[in-house]
């Protein structure tokens, strides 16, 4: 399954508004999305699951997409990770 | 009379009777569902649904920020992690409301379990929760209450919902119970510009129809207080309201003796409201905007163009630029991408630029080729030094790029204590009072349950202001002041006492600053300065102040 690693920008971690965009962005790719922190894996359009995983600034995920047009999600996704949208 | 304390958000005051947000539903009982998980399950559906529409409703009406984490909340309703736990707990015989109860409860005390910022999201849970459920027992969904004469609302905690509808002509200010500098009640206030005092306890004891004084810059709530004291606050309002109408110009006190005014910028974008606003040059250029979305460092001909029309925008003014400011709070892939502990105590500002020197020889080899073509008076400065040598290092690197005005920010106790010796070095120090405070209290700013820490007015921080005040008067070299402090219009003229000699703000507090310093003369200003450092705490520092204050007529 394609994944990618990335380190997440916004500088108070995934709470409220980054993770909804994450979600939303997510649950939009029409396509399976996971997010992975540490030992738990999460369904990425879920913004419970993905507040859940207590995100902080600076944290390594990993992104994984399954199915048609992987790379283009997984490009998408890991920009919207590496931008800081509490600045 | 009682005084009950919290964490003020803006500055404002507000007087009058309170109401008190109605309280939560009552918890559904653990009856087994009589109409089976199918049924159930559609009437989860159509709760969840409604409830979200109804969301997105709101959040069009409120627009701006409001929307945005009125979105998020309907993200909530609509969340597919939550659907399944709450499909799970009717398919086990609950009834719609239990299971939609237990479920959001079971993700709120993750919630806040997590802590920090994630805890403070578990308001914006619990109150979809309550939606929902109102919804599925038909009853009213719990809100802000309504009535023709203003009010102070009293509550647990707003959630987004509540905040983005206020009806800003009968809410005099919100006092609340929980919720910390970063709840959305607080975000939102501000943004606002509502009178709020967050993080009360006791708030909840008030009765309904007391009158308090809520102070946001005392960050105090008064009830049921004397008549002298809803005077003295009366006469506050009226001072404030009165303070809206002197003309722009430059900043001065009573005497004459002038303290320049000027703008906090983080980008050129701010330039127009600035000028507007009657900045006298810029006081704080953050250049962060310009390295933050890149993955390697801007080029010297990249931010040759932005200083460059920062410096056009301000012929024949200061302008004050700070060289990049980051560390591992605000990570650069470039610069700085270890993880640290303690990113505050860690290698930031200059200490992270000399570790990467040619981030900091291009960023100065660009301010002064845009400096040589424009008629501004450009000053570079350093943030996050803490010692002689930093200052000297700095000094000696910007004069060999040609920045002929070079100077340090005094935000770490060290140089504040040093600054006699600082400021021989340097040509002119800016105190950041924001991170002084901080590291000043050990406090991190960042952090809700110190918030009460952060505190410009705390003597011991007015103290260090007043040692490198004292230093550049018997140097005879400038000392600015670039933090929140300044934008309060009293501290502002205490800091001039303490020897500020000009004050930077974000251009939205020009006018309240500049005419207050029209209020009081130098003399005064000095003896204000006094009182505070004589004070043992923050709220005995602006009691100090307020007693020296002439009384209204």
């Amino acid at each position: 399954m394609p994944e990618r690693t990335v380190v997440v920008a916004s500088s108070h971690g995934l709470h409220a508004r980054p993770a909804a965009l994450f979600s939303q962005a997510a649950a939009k790719a029409g396509v399976p999305v996971k997010l992975t922190k540490g030992a738990r894996t999460v369904n990425a359009a879920s913004i419970l699951g993905v507040i859940s995983l207590g995100i902080d600034h600076g944290d390594e995920v990993v992104v994984s997409v399954d199915g048609e047009g992987a790379d283009g999600v997984l490009d998408e996704l890991s920009g919207l990770l590496a931008t800081d949208h509490d600045a | 009379m009682t005084t009950l304390e919290g964490v003020g958000v803006g500055r404002g005051i507000a007087v009058g009777p309170v109401l008190r947000m109605p309280e939560r539903l009552p918890e559904p009982a653990t009856l087994a569902s009589t109409i089976g998980p199918d049924s159930e399950k559609e009437r989860v559906t159509g709760a969840l649904a409604a409830t979200a529409a109804d969301i997105r409703v709101r959040g069009e009406k409120a627009g701006g920020k409001a929307q945005e984490v009125l979105e998020a909340q309907a993200l909530m309703a609509d969340d597919p992690t939550l659907r399944s736990d709450i499909d799970m707990r009717v398919d086990n015989g609950a009834t719609a409301e239990r299971a939609v109860f237990e479920a959001f409860a079971g993700f709120r005390d993750m919630l806040v379990a997590l802590g920090g910022y994630m805890a403070e999201r578990a308001t914006d849970l619990d109150d979809v929760s309550q939606r929902v459920i109102a919804r599925l027992s038909g009853v009213s969904a719990p809100g802000v209450p309504e009535s023709d004469i203003p009010f102070v609302l009293v509550a647990r905690d707003l959630a987004p919902a509540d905040t983005a509808l206020l009806d800003l002509s009968v809410v005099l200010g919100v006092v609340t119970s929980d919720g910390g500098p970063t709840s959305h009640t607080a975000i939102l206030a501000r943004e606002k510009g509502i009178t709020a005092v967050v993080g009360v306890s006791g708030a909840l004891d008030i009765t309904d129809g007391s009158t308090v004084i809520v102070d946001a810059a005392a960050g105090s709530v008064v009830v049921d207080p004397s008549e002298q004291e809803t005077g003295r606050a009366n006469a506050e309002l009226q001072r404030r309201a009165a303070r809206a109408d002197v003309p722009v110009g430059p900043g001065a006190l009573a005497d004459g003796t002038p303290v320049p005014l000027l703008a906090n910028l983080g980008s050129v974008d701010g330039l127009d409201a600035a000028l507007a606003a009657g900045a006298e040059g810029v006081g704080l250029f953050r250049t962060e905007f310009l390295f933050l979305d890149a993955s390697s460092a801007p080029t010297v001909a990249q931010q040759y163009g932005h200083y460059s029309k920062l410096l056009r925008a301000f012929p024949g003014k200061k302008v004050v630029v700070r060289v990049l400011d980051a560390g591992a709070d605000k990570p650069l892939a470039f610069l700085n991408d270890a993880h640290e502990e303690n990113p505050a105590l860690g290698l930031r500002g200059l200490r992270a630029l000399r570790a990467s020197e040619q981030i900091l020889r291009d960023q100065l080899t660009a301010l002064a080729r845009a400096a040589s073509e424009t008629d501004a008076e450009l000053w570079v400065m350093a943030p996050m030094v803490a010692t002689v040598e930093e200052t000297r290092y700095f000094v000696a690197i910007a004069r060999e790029l040609g920045i002929t005005t070079s100077g340090v920010m005094v935000e770490v106790p060290s140089s504040a204590l040093l600054a006699d010796r600082i400021l021989a070095e340097a040509q002119f120090a800016s105190i950041g009072t924001n991170d002084l405070t901080q590291y000043t209290l050990a406090a991190d700013r960042l952090l809700g349950s110190v918030a009460s820490f952060q505190d410009p007015w705390h003597p011991a921080v007015l103290r260090l202001v007043a040692e490198v005040g004292r230093a550049g008067a018997a140097l005879g070299k400038p000392v600015g002041i670039c933090g929140e402090a300044a934008a309060d219009p009293l501290l502002a003229v205490v800091l001039v006492g303490l020897g500020a000699t000009s004050l930077s703000m974000s251009p939205s507090a020009l006018g309240d600053v500049r005419a207050e310093l029209l209020q009081h003369t130098r003399e005064q200003a000095v003896a204000f300065g006094a009182a505070a450092l004589g004070a043992e705490d923050a709220a005995g520092a602006r009691a100090a102040v307020r007693a020296l204050l002439p009384r209204p007529a």
